[in-house]
């Protein structure tokens, strides 16, 4: 079977920054899978270069075993890839309503049944009705995030990127949103492709995982191994350490 | 008894406030109501677009207004006659033609420069600044220097060569002032949009699969549309001056025709005896003027285009 994603050997560079250098991984159809690193390590420009948001210099991308190179994506691509960002807060457009918002990629894709899909996405992230038609400005972090979550999933792809998805909401709905992501991969089959700098988070949600840092990969192992603590890689345990001194600390 | 009308009131008040509306003609209206409320907090906004709506419906109403002909002047029995006259309530110019008549026709000129000159250079600004953002690359080198072209020249002067080479008339007066007003708006487009064009809303655009033009005109354009109303609403002042001038300089509106620039023109001659009439018109295009400035600065404060952001 092929992966459902894999990345070959990626590098990225805006200007003179390198942000990736030869990184590669290998999702698994049906997985869940993390990124891990400190700010700055690039786990979100990986994201960002899968869709065609980053520029790409070296390296390949596939999904479903076509490769796409550049920076250029087929419309047949976002059908299969749908992305989700960290801040709710900045990836609504602030002058449109939610029902707007659902229904551009149905226009885009000339999808029929617009009124019954824009329903189905409010009902299955948790939203009733009433929140059709506001405005992102009328709604919570948490709330914003379900829409986002809605938009990407309209489409029905099969694989979510997740760029921290709950950074920017506190706690309590962080849970509430990450058991939402849980319950609809769970019920479409689909693979994920987590960044968090949370190792808790990622080790609840993932499989497996790897620790980025300047740009490259750095370890990668199972969610099992990290909770045990059985790692081998220096940068890897530093992090487990930073996480578990805070949570000590707290 | 007096609740009785009051509470339909505050009913329509609280669906257009509503938090969930239930309808996308709700949330619209819900919006704009907003937008008016702050508007209507601010008095001289207010004024400002009660000195608008005057002009609109003097314009309208100009027929029925008018009490003389406002070309036909009654050359033996009523030459520079002094306001305040019987049945020239603002007095005569120097052909016997009633100035309060002239000036309400004049309205009807006034209105149609401005609204013809916003309508011909606030969307071409709004595409050029908007597409040159968004694309950015060559596409927005070539055209940002073709409107750093246009703005190098002072406007009345490139106003009044198009003028003189279109030939003289209201319409090419208007043609003249569209071409050299859109550049200041592509700027404001522009500027609007390179703060846009990388924001996670529109990369979630990108992502849905949706056409560059598709971005542009549905998700970059409405970002940038409020600070350009109220740019070309504040513009609108300098507008009628532009076309005023232009009459002044005998490139605009030809006699008969009451435009109030030509009227000042002709009034010159006899400003010193005559005062009447060259100031009454000159009064004229500065309250249009200034409503058209109080009515921006008050948009200006409605549309905030930070909201957008909280």
């Amino acid at each position: 079977m092929t992966d459902a994603l894999r990345v070959d050997r990626l590098g990225v560079a805006f200007d003179h920054f390198h942000a990736l250098r030869d990184v590669s991984i290998r999702v698994a159809r049906g997985e869940s899978f993390g990124l891990v690193g400190e700010s700055g390590s690039g786990k979100s420009t990986l994201l960002r270069a899968v869709v065609g948001l980053a520029p790409i210099t070296s390296g390949s991308i596939a999904v479903d075993g076509e490769v796409r190179a550049g920076q250029r994506r087929s419309r047949a691509f976002f059908r299969k890839v749908q992305m989700v960002f960290q801040d709710p807060y900045g990836s609504l457009h602030p002058r449109q309503t939610v029902d707007r918002l659902l229904l551009e990629p149905l226009a885009v894709h000339g999808i029929d049944g617009a009124e019954a899909r824009i329903r189905r996405a409010l009902d299955e992230v948790g939203l009733g009705p009433s929140f059709r038609f506001r405005y992102p400005h009328q709604m919570s972090g948490g709330q914003r995030q379900r829409v986002a979550i809605a938009r990407a999933l309209i489409l029905e792809p099969e694989i979510l990127l997740l760029d921290e998805p709950t950074s920017a909401l506190d706690a309590s709905v962080q849970a509430e949103v990450l058991n939402l992501l849980e319950q609809v991969r769970r019920d479409r089959g689909l693979t994920f492709v987590m960044v968090s700098h949370d190792l808790g988070v990622v080790t609840h949600m993932c499989e497996r995982l790897v620790t980025m840092r300047h740009g490259r990969v750095v370890e990668m192992l199972t969610a099992a191994a990290l909770a045990t603590g059985a790692v081998s890689n220096a940068y890897t345990q530093e992090l487990l350490r930073a996480s578990k001194g805070f949570v000590r600390a707290g | 008894m007096s609740a009785l009308p009051a509470a339909p009131r505050q009913g329509r008040r609280a669906w257009l406030l509503s938090n969930s509306p239930a309808s996308r003609l709700q949330a619209r209206l819900g919006r704009a109501y907003m937008v008016w409320l702050r508007f209507s907090a601010n008095g001289l906004a207010v004024a400002g677009l009660a000195i608008i709506l005057l002009l609109v419906l003097v314009a309208i109403f100009a027929g029925l207004l008018a009490p003389h002909s406002p070309t036909l002047g009654d050359l033996a029995g009523a030459r520079l006659l002094p306001p305040g006259t019987p049945g020239y309530l603002l007095g005569t110019d120097d052909q016997g033609r009633d100035i309060l008549s002239r000036l309400i026709y004049g309205s009807r000129l006034t209105l149609f420069v401005v609204v013809l000159v916003a309508v011909i250079a606030a969307p071409v600004g709004l595409l050029v600044g908007t597409v040159a953002g968004y694309a950015g690359g060559w596409l927005d080198a070539v055209l940002m220097r073709i409107t750093d072209i246009f703005l190098a020249f002072p406007k009345l002067v490139l106003a009044l060569a198009f003028a003189a080479a279109l030939g003289p008339g209201i319409e090419n007066a208007v043609i003249a002032i569209a071409i050299t007003s859109w550049p200041p708006y592509a700027r404001i487009a522009r500027a609007e949009t390179l703060t846009v064009r990388n924001s996670d809303y529109i990369a979630a655009v990108r992502l849905v699969g949706a056409s560059p033009w598709r971005i542009v005109l549905r998700h970059v354009m409405p970002m940038c549309l409020s600070s350009l109303i109220v740019r070309v609403t504040l513009d609108m002042a300098g507008i009628i001056l532009t076309a005023a001038g232009l009459g002044f300089l005998g490139l605009g509106a030809q006699p008969p025709t009451p435009e109030w620039g030509a009227m000042i023109a002709s009034g010159r001659r006899f400003i010193l005896d005559q005062w009447w009439v060259a100031t009454m018109p000159g009064i004229a295009i500065f309250v249009v003027s200034l409503g058209f400035n109080l009515l921006g600065d008050g948009l200006r404060d409605a549309l905030d285009p930070k909201e957008g952001a909280q």
